[in-house]
């Protein structure tokens, strides 16, 4: 906008622009000035995603910047998270948000929260206490077990043992649950490393992630970019 | 013995090819993601990313990936093995261009975690000559390895000690890609 007056006021050419200041410049032997203060922000990541990224926040800038590699990471989670399953979908992304929690990812920890949130009875205040003290939250013993293994997941494969595998078994988990627990949380340790590695923008928002929520109650992971 | 029942005899399947038999359907998107990220038509060599692979698996302690991925990225490099080991034992010196260092320790931030990366160390590789595309495949392979080295140490999956299995797993991938190593 500000160079389109500019350039409609005698394209004047050779000023540098940057985010805030005067530029002068002289047209039919009358100096101008124009004052200005960009408030919408260059892009905030390590690298330029092409994208407006307070309309394309977290993972979304990543995932159009590289579709070639967006299309098998959102295949992956479509099928981690939504496809039919002993676990719910809202047991799924609890188990995300939770991982996203540990490793402080504020983009993915507030989207799958809010997703969890809007696919739980329990809703938001479940979600709190399962990322406060799982320990306590009122969730099933089987549950609480495939949590405590993606907590151990979230440190290091290396940290799941025996005993956290056979306690699961025990409450009732299934090889398949186990598989798929320890993939999540392996894949959030993956996606919560890429949104922040990049340095991307969370969602400014709050009400940003309940939207997406719905979008993607609707029409599922591989349409969000 | 993995943590649990894949379906498969370990010693002929070890490592991540277990759960990818276990289960194709994330084993299917894990694989094209390999599949992109490792041999696609990407800007950075084929070498230098199987090497930034084995780097982080390494960090992870991840007997399986870091011995299959120091294979790969072994029989692409003219340096070899020992190329390899000096990187993983020691990267300040190895003998590698400064823009590959830089990047390597871009990854070896993502490997602690995604907020470790400081806009220093990606004007550094900017320096160094990195691209926007490098710098963000570099962060890609580190975060995906960061998922697969704990896909596969996660579910207990055996890992061969003979380096001669790796090897031949080296020259498989290469000849035919990792959409088929299953």
């Amino acid at each position: 906008m500000l160079l389109g007056q500019a350039r409609s006021a005698g394209s004047p050419s050779g000023f540098t622009l940057e985010r805030s200041g005067s530029i002068h410049y002289v047209q039919s032997s009358t100096r101008i000035t124009i004052d200005f203060d960009i408030e919408e922000s260059d892009p905030i990541a390590h690298i330029d995603l092409g994208v407006n990224e307070t309309e394309f926040p977290g993972i979304r800038g990543p995932l159009r910047f590289r579709p070639e590699t967006g299309g098998p990471l959102l295949e992956l989670v479509e099928v981690l998270l939504r496809r039919p399953h002993p676990l719910s979908p809202g047991e799924r992304e609890l188990i995300a948000a939770y991982v996203s929690g540990r490793n402080e990812c504020t983009y993915c920890c507030a989207a799958h929260s809010a997703y969890a949130a809007a696919q739980l009875d329990e809703g938001m205040a479940l979600v709190d206490q399962v990322r406060a003290d799982p320990d306590h939250a009122p969730i099933s013993t089987k549950l609480r077990a495939l949590l405590r293994i993606a907590a151990a997941v979230q440190v290091s494969g290396r940290e799941v043992t025996t005993e956290l595998v056979e306690a699961a078994r025990t409450k009732g988990a299934t090889d398949l649950e186990i598989h798929d627990t320890v993939l999540i949380a392996a894949a959030f340790c993956m996606f919560n490393r890429y949104v922040d590695g990049l340095g991307t923008l969370p969602a400014g928002d709050p009400g940003w992630y309940a939207q997406a929520s719905e979008h993607i109650a609707r029409s599922g992971y591989r349409q969000v970019v | 013995m993995a943590h649990i029942d894949l379906g498969v005899d370990e010693t002929e399947f070890p490592g991540v090819r277990g759960p990818l038999k276990y289960r194709p359907v994330t084993g299917k998107p894990m694989l094209e993601l390999a599949e992109t990220l490792l041999r696609g038509p990407l800007s950075l060599p084929t070498a230098d990313r199987e090497l930034i692979a084995a780097y982080v698996s390494g960090l992870n302690e991840c007997t399986y990936c870091c011995s299959a991925h120091s294979a790969f990225a072994a029989a692409l490099l003219d340096e070899g093995m020992p190329l390899v080991e000096q990187v993983r034992t020691d990267l300040d010196s190895a003998p590698v261009s400064a823009k590959l260092r830089a990047l390597l320790h871009i990854a070896g931030a993502v490997q602690r975690s995604g907020r470790s990366v400081t806009p220093e160390l990606v004007k550094t590789a900017r320096t160094e000559g990195a691209t926007d595309e490098e710098i963000h495949d570099t962060i890609l392979i580190a975060a995906a390895f960061c998922m697969v080295n704990r896909y596969v140490d996660g579910l207990g999956t055996f890992a061969p000690t003979d380096p001669k299995f790796y090897d031949e797993t080296a020259r498989r991938v290469i000849s035919v890609g990792y959409r088929n190593t299953v």
